[in-house]
This record gives structure tokens, C-alpha cells and sequence, in this order.
């Protein structure tokens, strides 16, 4: 038996949410993935946002490429439809998914091989097309899936376990989903829970591009010393811009921060996304201060994490095309099929 | 002995691409069609922009054959560059119309055609001193002077200028004017009219004249399409066009601006069919519009679309391959490309329109098959049908047709305990329900995926599941041969023992073959094939005759491979034909090949036909 259905019982005294689901309702069947791989913890951050949010999971469409981390959605949100795609299209399938229908909430899992890779155009086109999604890159640096590969966003001289330096520059997702002017940019670490579910709130919350890259280390093949995205590399390398807390307009939190500290960001539902700036000249609002500031952090060995980029105003992909704001799939015959006058008109005026 | 003849003839303009005398030569065409003779007209051009040599042809047809002819009655030589093949290219006794202003040596010229220079440039020049409209009115006079010279009525040519400058009235004055320079100086300088001539007729009746991919386009409107994504590459490119068109008359809300689809074009075709993936996963009826190298490129997606069970639809409008082959040229050369696309086993289902009209028919249907079989449906085109423009019966609509959504479970459904298995055949005709994602929040959801998994969408890598999905898949295609437009049987006027299948493009230089072989004494049974997998006329129709000619527009045989290996024929008892040079097939080649055949190939002894 390749599939495992999780047992569901209930505690009398669980956390319940609005729609009054517990975390039990966010959840999918079991992980096959190797214990302690940063992709499961990734997973729960998923399911803890998404309950957090108090999100319908059936409204919410989940699709992937191929990779371990491809896999995961399997892993989550078992009311959802998922989307298992090919190897490095997901993109272009969520973008067609999102054409079909604007009200779904679209989260699209990649891995690095999937989207820095042979995926590396789609992901570039699907940022630049602004699709309204949250696309999460989970990041190891490596193949997993077939077996521990170099992949592209593997540091120039980091270490494979078999001891070979990687030759080759590394993409920064980041950077690019930056250029390509995604509204929504951020990183964060699988093993750092606190920052990374407000960041994938908010980044589902956003109406338009949101962009996460996660640092996801991969036990199996990239956990050794001597890479750059082993736990312990990252965790000694990484520079928080800021923590955030993500307020919903239901429930203000009360914490205070001293003057000039804290940034509220207010997202289009009412909800903020308070920002605690741990970097004190950082403004998440410029994108090209934000870019030079990534780029000389990654310089130096740093791996920023964190808020990178929001714009408050978003556009997204039906708002430049102008389409209906029913969801093409749910328009009826007589909206989409003009009838015979019309092509009577139309055969006079080819003779 | 110059060539006579009225109402058919085939008269060929060479011109410089980018000259402006495309307008010019279709006003010619139409100006014919007015006569009430139909005509048959086709672009050739080279794959590229300006500067470059094109050819438009129109075949001048009262008996309506609408394929191409092959031979040249009468050129109209525009361009020095081509002059040599140009000059060549008329049959003996043909015409030769062109620019004197510039003399051409004698040795340039054939004693056995009839020539008729007209000084085009020095009038222009005399007439005009902007250099845009000299090389404009050049045209417009051209179409003065064969109006002149074949005979038509020059009141025809006018009202059609009237009627193309509806609105820019300021310009018809100037081109009518042009008109009858052109017009007088042939009067005054030829004996008009020559022995090529058009003569009024009633042979058109309501039918329209339409490029086929402008058909197809219309077609996806009409079959409810919604989303659109595609990467331009010829021939297909007006295809995606027309439907952009046709959407903005349509399906923009008149109140708020709303547009009911949506158009994107893709980084790659890769992307193009992967959103139509996406969006007919998602409910909303998807198409891409492509050629050859986009369909090798869609391949892998094309394989998930089939196993996970996902409807598309796909215009390959086929060009000559492989690789970029023939770009501007016709050719029917991806049968086995489409009916077998991606790795593993897989087979699509294919649909063969033969003209604008059936490309309208079955571009609208192919929406429906798609929908109804969950699979990708692929609307053969080519080329010839449509780049160029085609006389065919009017499109039609009832308007009592609902779109076939296929077997999509609703909430009701689901809410009611029905149960839901993805890949569960419940009818026994190998199509499982679907649900489209969001319908109930506790029951219908599934995970999509191309790796195997059971009939309730679980993941496994069980081999006895994955051969029960596997056969069902099967079950599902032998559906498709119920729902596929049936072949066509287009019977001798005597008994035969031979046939002959064609489909597509083929279809109205075949039916003139027929024509010229049964005025030979030679009868053939034809069978158009319109859809793959065939249906079991197709098989019949193979075990009725001894030999069957099997006519294509492809190197390989490829339509009959599809009949060897699907049907289990007999290899011998198809008989190749095959036209595979880029240019479209003509009824004289067709006829030729097989009055040759008929004669000199025995059936073979024994026949198995499996159905
Ligand atoms: C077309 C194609 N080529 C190759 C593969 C094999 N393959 C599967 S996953 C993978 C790499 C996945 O890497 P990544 O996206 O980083 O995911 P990870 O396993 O590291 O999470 C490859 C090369 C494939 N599935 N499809
Ligand atoms: S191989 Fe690496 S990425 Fe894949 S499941 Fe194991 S730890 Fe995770
Ligand atoms: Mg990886």
C-alpha cells in the first residue's frame, strides 16, 4: 500500500477557527518524505497559515511540478484539489487554472530543480504575468527527488556530498521574481516557524504575484558540512530583515514596539501585517533599495530572510487582461455562444 | 494555338511581397466570384516579410472545383526577380500580361505564349509623384487591365471598390480612377477580350468565402472556448488571431467592457498547452492554435492530459516538416505525431476538417469531444485550408444545441452521497466523473497527477490498478469512435472493387479526380475519413474493396499506417498516394496516380480485416 490515510479522531479541547475546522481539516495523508526533511516542516507552516486564516480548503487549488517537494501538497489540505503537473510547468498550469477561475486561492509548491531549472522560464513568465498566487519555492539546493544532484540555485562553491565544489553561479529566485516585479517577495528558513507562517499569510492574502523562497534543507543529500544550505549554515548565516506579525482586522494584537521599529503593512481585507525591523534603514516598499540590499547581503555570505518586497497595491493578470469578474468556468452557454442572428451577420458579410 | 476558355482557367500573379497587391489581386478574385463563377485562390509565399517574392493563384472554376488545378493559363509577371520561372511556369498557348516600361530582351520571352506588355510603370510615373501611390495604383490598374482583357464586368470591380472604402469614401474616387486607366489602355491596346474569358454564371448561391483558420477560430467561439494560449508560428497564427477578433464583436460585455475570455500569449508552446491544461482542469473550455514544432514541443503535457484525463483542445494547422521544414508550404505530415503523441501508450483522438466550413463545424465540436471524453481533441488543419480563403456552404447554428460539459459531478451530486471515484467507469463506457475544484468542501476533491494511481485518484504503484486504469483508457477510445464525425462514402456511378480513403485538405481535388477517372472508365468507391479513432465504417469500406488507395499529403503514408495498425489491414491492400512537395494536391495528379495503380497493381489474395 503506496497511500496512507491518516486516522481522524478528535480532541475535545482543540483549537478550532472560525469556520470552526481544526487543524485536523488542513491536514492531507501522511508524508512519505524522509523524516526530518525541512519540506514537512514547510508543509505544516502551510497548514497553520491556511488554518490561521481561517481559509475554506476547498477554495484553496494546490498545484506542483515534480520533485520531493512537488510532492508535498499531497501532504496538506487533503479538502483541496491538487495538481501534480510536470517537471517545471506548474507555472503554467496554475496561470490557466487562474484564468479559468479568479476566485480559487492558488498556491503553487515548486522545488529549485522544478523552478530555477528546467522550469526557469515559466516561473520568470508566470512572475512577470502577475498571476494572483502564492508561489513557494522549497529550496535544499539540490534534486532530492534524484538523488542529490547540484541544482541551480546551489551556492558557487558549495560542497556536494560526494566532496565536488559547485563551479557555477547561482540564481537567486528572489532576485529575479524581484526584476520581474513580483508584488509579494520574501524569504524565509523551513526551521524558523515563526516568521515563515505570517510570511505565507500574507503572501495569500496578496492579490497578485507573492513569491517565498524557502531555504528548506534536504537531510538526505545536502545536509553535510561544507554547504550553504545545510541547517547549520543557515541558521549561522541568517539576517532576519525583520519579524513580522500578521493582524487580522478581527483581532488586533496589542504588542507595542517603540517608535520607528515597527511598520504597519495593510493588506486589501483589512488585515496589517505588522513588520518588526530588525534592519533598521530597510523599507519592504522599494524595490530597488531592496534589490541592492539582497544583493550585497548575499554578497557577503548572508542570507536575508524575511519581508523583502510588498507592494500595497497589486495588479494582477485578469486586471491587465480586463476579463469578466465571473469566473470564465462558471459563465453560462448564452454568455460565451453568440447564436445564430449574430452568425447570419457574419456569413453576409464573407460573400 | 493561344488557349480558349471560359470560366476555367488558372491565372497566377507574381508579385513582390510587401507590394501592396495583395488587396489588389483579392479584389481581382472577388471581382470574379461577382460574375457568379466561383473560384478556387491560394497565397504562396515565402517565410518572410518584405522585399521577397509571393505568389497569389486563382483558379477561375463555373464547374466549382475548388482545389488547386496544377498547369498556368495566364501570368501576371510583377516581379523582375522570378521572371525566368515565371515566363516558364504558363502552358503552351497561355498568357503572359506585363510591365513593359523597362525593355526585356527577346531571348527573356517563349514564341509559344501570348504576351501583353503594358507600360504599368511609365503611367504610374506619368500619372502620379507619390512613390507609395504609384506602387499602389500599379496594382489597381493591373486589375483594370485583366478586367479588360478577361471580360469582366468593370461595374462589378467598381461597386467592390465602393464597398472596400465604405467610410474612407475619399479614397474611392482615386482607385476608380486607376481602375479605368488600367481598363481603357487595354481596350485601346489589346484586342479585348482575349481567349481567356469570364462569363456571368449563378454558380455561387449563399455560399461565403472564408479562410479556414478565420473558420476555426469562429468555431472556438461558438463551442464555447474561454481561454486561449498561444505562441505565434505560421500557419496557425491567424488562427488565434480570429478568435481574438471574434471575441471582441462577441463576448464583450456591451455594458460594463467585460471580456468573457481570456487570451494570453505564451513564452513557449510548452506553456500554451499547459494553461490549457490548467484552465480545462479548472471548468473552463481551453484551446492552443499551433504547427508542427509546437506540437513535438507539447508532447510530455499531452501525455499528462491523457493519462490524468484532461480535456484540450489543439488546432494543429500542419506545415511542411520536419523540423522547420517547410514553413510556408502545406502538408498533411502530423498524423502519427498527433494520434500517438508523448511516450508510453497513448492515443488521441484526431478530427479532420476539409474545409472552412467544417473547420468552423468541428472546431465548435471539438469543445464538446473534448469535454465529453476528457482527453485532448486535435482539429487537423493544414496550411491550404487555413491561410487561404475557400468558397463553402454558410456556417450554421441551431440554437437549441447546449454545450456538452461531459460528465461533470455538481454539488447536488456530491452533496447526495453519489459516490465519486476520479478514474471510476460507471457507465461502462470508460469515462469517469469529474469535479471541477471548489465544488463541495467536504467531498469530490482529488489529486491530479500523471504517476498512477486507483480508481478513486490514490496515489499507487500497484500493477494491477495501473492495468485496469490503463484498459479502461482503452474502453474510453473505443467510446471516441461513436462520437468522431463518420467517414463519408462517396459512391462510384458503377460497381467497383476499388476504393479509395482521403481526408482533410484533399477533399475537393479528390472529388474532381473522381470526376476525371469515371470520364476515363475508371470507377473508384471513395471514403473521406473525418475522425480518429475510425469508426467501423472505415473498416467496412476497407473489406468491401480489393484495393484501396489511400491519398495523402505526406512522405510516409501516415493515415495509412494509423489504418494498418489500427484496423489490422493488410499493408498490401493499401496502395499509397502520396503528394508531398509543399504544394497543395491537385485533382490531375491524384487521377494520374491512380488510373496508373489501378492498372498495374494486383490486390492481394487473401485479406484480414480486424475491427
Ligand atoms: C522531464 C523530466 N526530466 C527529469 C525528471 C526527473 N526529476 C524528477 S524530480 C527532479 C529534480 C527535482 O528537484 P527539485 O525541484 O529541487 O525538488 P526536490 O526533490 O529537491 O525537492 C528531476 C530531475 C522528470 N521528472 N521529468
Ligand atoms: S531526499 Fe531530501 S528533499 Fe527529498 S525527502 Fe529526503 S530530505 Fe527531503
Ligand atoms: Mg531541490
Amino acid at each position: 500500500m503506496t497511500y496512507l490515510a491518516k486516522p481522524k479522531f478528535r480532541h475535545p479541547d482543540i483549537e478550532i477557527n472560525e469556520l470552526g475546522f481544526s487543524h485536523r481539516d488542513y491536514e492531507g495523508s501522511i508524508s512519505t518524505l524522509c523524516a526530518g526533511c525541512g519540506h514537512d516542516s514547510i508543509s505544516s507552516a502551510i497548514m497553520r497559515a491556511c488554518f490561521e486564516l481561517s481559509l475554506p480548503p476547498h477554495r484553496i487549488a494546490k498545484l506542483s511540478g515534480i520533485g520531493c517537494s512537488s510532492k508535498t501538497p499531497t501532504y496538506f489540505l487533503g479538502q483541496s484539489h491538487g495538481f501534480n503537473s510536470v517537471h517545471g510547468r506548474m507555472p503554467s498550469v496554475l496561470t490557466g487554472a487562474n484564468l479559468a477561475n479568479r476566485e480559487l486561492i492558488y498556491l503553487g509548491v515548486s522545488g529549485d530543480g522544478d523552478s530555477a531549472s528546467i522550469g526557469f522560464g515559466q516561473f520568470a513568465h508566470a512572475i512577470r504575468r502577475a498571476v494572483n498566487m502564492l508561489y513557494i519555492v522549497e529550496n535544499n539546493g539540490v534534486y532530492g527527488l534524484t538523488k542529490g544532484q547540484f541544482s541551480a540555485t546551489s551556492d558557487k562553491g558549495s560542497k556536494s556530498k560526494k566532496g565536488i565544489d559547485n563551479p557555477d553561479s547561482p540564481i537567486d529566485l528572489v532576485s529575479i521574481a524581484m526584476q520581474l516585479g513580483a508584488t509579494f517577495v520574501a524569504r524565509s528558513f523551513s526551521g524558523d516557524k515563526d516568521q515563515l507562517v505570517p510570511l505565507i499569510k500574507a503572501g495569500l492574502e496578496h492579490q497578485g504575484a507573492a513569491f517565498i523562497d524557502v531555504i528548506s534543507p534536504c537531510i538526505a543529500f545536502n545536509n553535510h558540512q561544507g554547504s550553504t544550505k545545510s541547517f547549520d549554515y543557515v541558521r549561522a548565516h541568517n539576517a532576519e530583515l525583520n519579524t513580522l506579525d500578521f493582524i487580522t482586522s478581527q483581532a488586533p494584537i496589542g504588542v507595542d514596539y517603540p517608535e520607528g521599529a515597527a511598520q504597519d503593512v495593510r493588506l486589501h481585507d483589512g488585515s496589517t501585517i505588522r513588520l518588526r525591523k530588525l534592519s533598521a534603514d530597510y523599507d519592504v516598499h522599494d524595490r530597488g533599495a531592496a534589490m541592492d540590499h539582497i544583493y550585497r547581503l548575499g554578497r557577503s555570505g548572508e542570507i536575508a530572510t524575511g519581508l523583502i518586497f510588498i507592494d500595497d497595491e497589486p495588479s494582477d493578470m485578469h486586471a491587465r487582461l480586463g476579463t469578466a469578474k465571473k469566473p470564465l468556468n462558471a459563465l453560462a452557454d448564452r454568455d460565451i455562444v453568440p447564436g445564430s442572428a449574430a452568425l447570419a451577420k457574419i456569413n453576409a458579410g464573407l460573400r | 494555338m493561344p488557349i480558349e476558355s471560359v470560366n476555367d482557367f488558372v491565372i497566377r500573379f507574381a508579385n513582390v511581397n510587401g507590394s501592396g497587391s495583395a488587396s489588389a489581386n483579392l479584389l481581382f478574385a472577388r471581382s470574379v466570384m461577382r460574375m457568379g463563377v466561383p473560384i478556387a485562390p491560394r497565397n504562396i509565399f515565402p517565410s518572410n516579410i518584405q522585399g521577397l517574392p509571393t505568389w497569389y493563384e486563382v483558379r477561375v472554376t463555373e464547374a466549382g472545383h475548388l482545389g488547386a488545378r496544377g498547369g498556368l493559363d495566364m501570368m501576371v509577371a510583377m516581379n523582375p526577380q522570378t521572371w525566368d520561372k515565371d515566363i516558364a511556369s504558363i502552358d503552351p498557348g497561355g498568357y503572359l500580361f506585363y510591365d513593359s516600361s523597362r525593355p526585356i530582351p527577346p531571348s527573356k520571352f517563349r514564341d509559344d505564349i501570348v504576351v501583353l506588355g503594358m507600360p504599368l510603370t511609365d503611367i504610374v510615373n506619368r500619372t502620379y509623384t507619390d512613390p507609395r501611390q504609384r506602387q499602389l495604383f500599379k496594382n489597381i490598374i493591373y486589375v483594370g487591365a485583366l478586367a479588360a482583357l478577361l471580360d469582366i464586368a468593370i461595374e462589378e470591380v467598381e461597386k467592390l471598390i465602393g464597398e472596400q472604402f465604405k467610410g474612407k469614401d475619399k479614397l474611392i474616387a482615386p482607385n476608380l480612377k486607376a481602375l479605368h486607366i488600367g481598363y481603357d489602355y487595354a481596350r485601346d491596346h489589346f484586342a479585348c477580350p482575349i481567349g481567356l474569358r469570364v462569363r456571368r454564371a449563378d454558380k455561387i448561391g449563399d455560399r461565403i468565402f472564408v479562410e479556414g483558420n478565420a473558420a476555426a477560430g469562429l468555431g472556438a467561439v461558438y463551442g464555447g472556448a474561454t481561454v486561449c494560449a498561444w505562441y505565434p508560428i505560421t500557419p496557425s497564427t491567424s488562427l488565434a488571431e480570429a478568435f481574438e477578433t471574434y471575441c471582441k464583436r462577441l463576448r464583450v460585455d456591451p455594458e460594463t467592457a467585460e471580456k468573457r475570455y481570456a487570451i494570453v500569449q505564451a513564452e513557449d508552446e510548452l506553456a500554451s498547452i499547459g494553461m490549457v491544461v490548467g484552465a480545462a482542469w479548472n471548468g473552463a473550455r481551453a484551446f492552443t492554435a499551433t504547427s508542427g514544432p509546437g506540437i513535438s514541443l507539447m508532447q510530455e503535457f499531452l501525455g499528462l492530459a491523457y493519462f490524468a484525463e484532461i480535456p484540450a483542445v489543439l488546432f494543429d494547422v500542419q506545415r511542411g516538416g520536419p523540423s522547420t521544414g517547410m514553413p510556408t508550404r502545406t502538408q498533411q505530415s502530423d498524423l502519427l505525431i498527433a494520434a500517438y503523441a508523448a511516450h508510453g501508450d497513448t492515443k488521441h483522438v484526431l478530427l479532420f476538417p476539409r474545409d472552412p466550413g467544417e473547420a468552423f463545424e468541428f472546431g465548435a465540436l471539438s469543445f464538446d469531444l473534448a469535454d465529453r471524453l476528457q482527453t485532448p481533441i486535435f482539429v487537423m488543419l493544414d496550411l491550404d485550408i487555413g491561410m487561404n480563403q475557400h468558397l463553402c456552404p454558410p456556417f450554421q447554428w441551431d440554437d437549441a444545441r447546449a454545450l456538452d460539459r461531459g460528465k461533470v459531478m455538481t454539488y447536488e451530486e456530491l452533496e447526495s452521497g453519489r459516490d465519486f471515484g476520479r478514474y471510476l467507469d460507471v457507465d461502462g463506457d470508460g469515462i469517469p466523473f469529474r469535479t471541477y475544484p471548489g465544488t463541495h468542501p467536504t467531498r469530490g476533491s482529488f489529486f491530479t497527477r500523471g504517476s498512477t494511481r486507483d480508481r478513486y485518484a490514490r496515489y499507487t504503484e500497484e500493477g494491477a490498478p495501473y492495468v485496469d486504469n490503463m484498459e479502461r483508457l482503452l474502453r474510453k477510445f473505443d467510446t471516441a469512435k461513436t462520437l468522431v464525425p463518420p467517414a463519408i462514402l462517396a459512391r462510384a456511378a458503377k460497381p467497383t472493387r476499388l476504393g479509395v480513403i482521403h481526408y482533410g485538405s484533399t477533399g475537393p481535388s479528390m472529388d474532381e479526380a473522381l470526376q476525371i477517372l469515371s470520364a476515363r472508365g475508371v470507377h473508384v468507391d471513395a471514403l473521406r475519413v473525418r475522425g480518429f479513432p475510425f469508426g467501423p465504417e472505415v473498416t467496412d469500406f476497407i473489406a468491401g474493396h480489393d484495393l484501396v488507395f489511400v491519398v495523402e499529403q505526406n512522405r510516409d503514408a501516415q493515415m495509412r499506417t494509423l489504418l494498418m495498425v489500427e484496423c489490422g489491414i493488410d499493408p498490401a491492400q493499401l496502395v499509397p498516394v502520396l503528394h508531398f512537395d509543399g504544394t497543395p494536391i491537385t485533382a490531375r495528379f491524384i487521377a494520374k496516380a491512380i488510373a496508373e495503380k489501378a492498372t498495374s497493381i494486383r490486390p492481394p489474395q487473401q485479406r484480414e480485416v480486424l475491427s
